[in-house]
């Protein structure tokens, strides 16, 4: 397929038809409509379904029935809808089920505002939702990633038998890039063995996270967190920027604000001053290994975000105080421009910064 | 010698932890018959509610999913639209269908799912220990209602079947009881005609049973199944509300 110029959502929506989902389950929210809205004319077309959901608490649980009956399915939403997913999201880790959901970034607390933020990425990196568990999550950059991404999410999740969740800000959703679909080769997956799907020649299968004997549900609790520790050995991804060069500072970013780093970097270079974009693509499982590795040839870290600093806690948990990390955000649907993250590297390089 | 009664194959051979008096283990068995007579066990799949019926994906020998409080029907949804040729019934009592599950409720009933609910009303809440429900009739004691429902501040007791009718979609709604040995074999033909209408593709189907909760309500069983008779029916009409057209 030729590049074409697309919206961040519908590549999202076409990405997940390309990975094989015929099934979409969704509730309007501002900023990813055009999700539910492209899956609506699409999935007809290749004989799949579209649900409108009567709320994101609705949604979420048809996608945890689609699941448990074997087949790929998708719901979308911004932030206060995924707070109502929760409650699905942490029933299909504890039943097992793989499921991919987007959560298209906006302002919060409460209903916020509808412009880009990455307010959610406590929420999404870890869990979310009530139990000990967690989702894994991949947070794109440019709408080529956003479409690769969410067609790897649904082999991440048919693979590990748990949710995964892209997470964009509102800019992915938002702005068009182009996209293009390459013919993947197919690839090995486990069967879906456990689906409730009829028992036609064999044992009943149970689809189901109670267990009220302490001791199984400790048992479920270990096996579930197992495949955590496979994550991170395996499935950690990350990019970069100027990391060849020989830099003091180290930005650490992730989505559409990690493209303004990178720009101002650029500016930066320009002008004599090297500095390096860690760009973490798993925000669950980090890529704290590769983190180590970058903060450690640097003297500080600036972590830039649309939140107050959520990243920033992790980040600095990860370098264990091995190098000081800094922070920059902006917050309510604003979005940091190219010359206040030069103006917070400079400040930094010049030592005028804590 | 020839078997006269044996348990359908589409219940599991298991004991329950019901109550003695309940009639969850009528309705179980109902729905197990009707699933064996129509020959699709092998390809239905049951949805567990949260509630007394919780582990009903024990009880019944078919594929099972154990959904959260009250989304039952839309988990049965999800399978349904997944795979249309399956056989799809939830299983629910008053406060997973017609409290914290309302609005999955009317949705599921108003788009038409080719499914079918088995609604055990009961009037209470009965696993968490007996407090009050959507059902639970005017002046009837809980636990959070003990001196009996207000409904001047608690509301009146929701008719659900009558209240699904009322939608424009065509389905399938009815009320029964289980009560004595007559109202058991007209359960079963409603039963019957309710799994019918999803088989042919023709509409949603929902039943509404009546059903007696000895352990909260302090009866013993006999004493649940007269007030059931004296105060249940008068409330909650029995009878067909809704036939596709």
């Amino acid at each position: 397929m030729a590049k074409k110029l697309m919206k961040g959502c519908e590549a999202i929506g076409e990405a997940a038809i390309q990975a094989g989902c015929r099934l979409f389950f969704g509730y309007p929210i501002t900023p990813q409509n055009e999700i539910p809205e492209y899956m609506a004319a699409r999935l007809p077309q290749v004989g799949g379904t579209f649900v409108q959901a009567e709320s994101e608490l609705a949604a979420s649980n048809m996608i945890y029935g689609a699941s448990a009956a074997g087949c790929r399915c998708l719901t979308s939403s911004s932030s206060p809808g995924i707070s109502l997913m929760q409650e699905a999201i942490s029933y299909m880790v504890g039943s097992e089920l793989p499921a991919v959901i987007v959560n298209i970034m906006r302002a919060g607390p409460g209903l916020g505002g509808i412009l880009p933020s990455q307010a959610d990425y406590r929420q999404a990196v870890k869990g979310g939702g009530h139990g000990d568990y967690r989702v894994l999550v991949l947070c794109p950059s440019s709408v080529q990633e956003a479409a690769d991404l969410v067609i790897d999410a649904f082999d991440l999740a048919d693979r590990y038998r748990n949710p995964v969740l892209v997470l964009g800000d509102g800019l992915i959703g938002q702005m068009m890039e182009p996209v293009e679909f390459k013919p993947r080769p197919p690839v090995a997956l486990p069967p879906k063995d456990w689906a409730a799907n009829g028992c036609k020649g064999r044992k009943p299968n149970i689809i189901n996270s109670l267990y009220l004997v302490p001791e199984v549900c400790e048992q479920v609790n270990h096996r579930i967190a197992a495949r955590y520790q496979v994550w991170e050995e395996k499935e950690t991804r990350h990019s970069g920027h100027n990391l060849d060069s020989k830099y003091d500072l180290l930005l650490v970013a992730n989505g559409s604000v990690a493209r303004v780093c990178q720009t101002a970097i650029d500016d930066l270079k320009a002008s004599g001053v090297e500095v390096g974009l860690f760009r973490p693509i798993s925000l669950y499982p980090f890529p704290i290994k590769a983190l180590r590795e970058a903060a450690a040839r640097a003297k500080n870290v600036l972590v830039v975000e649309l939140n107050m600093g959520q990243m920033r806690d992790d980040v600095d948990s990860f370098l264990q105080g091995r190098v000081p990390v800094h922070f920059y955000g902006r917050q309510g649907g604003m979005m940091a421009a190219p010359e206040e993250v030069i103006e917070q590297a400079r400040a930094i390089l010049a030592g005028r910064s804590n | 010698m020839q078997t006269v009664f044996a348990r359908p194959e589409s219940l599991a051979t298991v004991s329950t932890h019901y109550c003695p008096g309940c009639t969850h283990g009528i309705i179980h068995r109902l729905v197990g018959e009707i699933l064996d007579e129509l020959g699709v066990r092998e390809r239905t799949v049951g949805i567990a509610p949260v509630g007394c019926a919780v582990l009903a994906y024990n009880y019944f020998n078919c594929d099972m999913i154990e959904s959260s409080h009250g989304r039952a029907t839309a988990v049965a949804t999800g399978v349904k639209r997944a795979r249309p040729d399956l056989c799809v019934f939830t299983y629910q009592g008053d406060g997973d269908l017609a409290s914290i599950g309302m609005g999955e409720t009317i949705h599921v009933a108003n788009r038409g799912e080719k499914i079918t609910v088995i609604f055990v009303n009961n009037a209470i809440y009965g696993m968490t220990g007996g407090q009050m429900a959507p059902t639970t009739l005017p002046g009837q004691v809980a636990t959070t209602c003990p001196l009996g429902r207000e409904v001047e501040t608690a509301g009146w007791p929701i008719r659900m079947a009558e209240l699904l009718a009322s939608l424009r979609t065509p389905a399938y709604i009815t009320r029964v009881a289980v009560h004595t040995p007559l109202h058991v074999a007209k359960a079963k033909q409603v039963v019957r005609k309710a799994f019918q209408h999803q088989l042919a593709g023709r509409c949603f189907s929902l039943i509404e049973f009546l059903s007696t909760c000895p352990t909260n309500w302090g009866m013993t069983p006999l004493e649940a199944t007269r007030w059931l008779e004296a105060n249940m029916i008068p409330y909650y009409p029995l009878g067909e509300y809704k036939t596709p057209e």
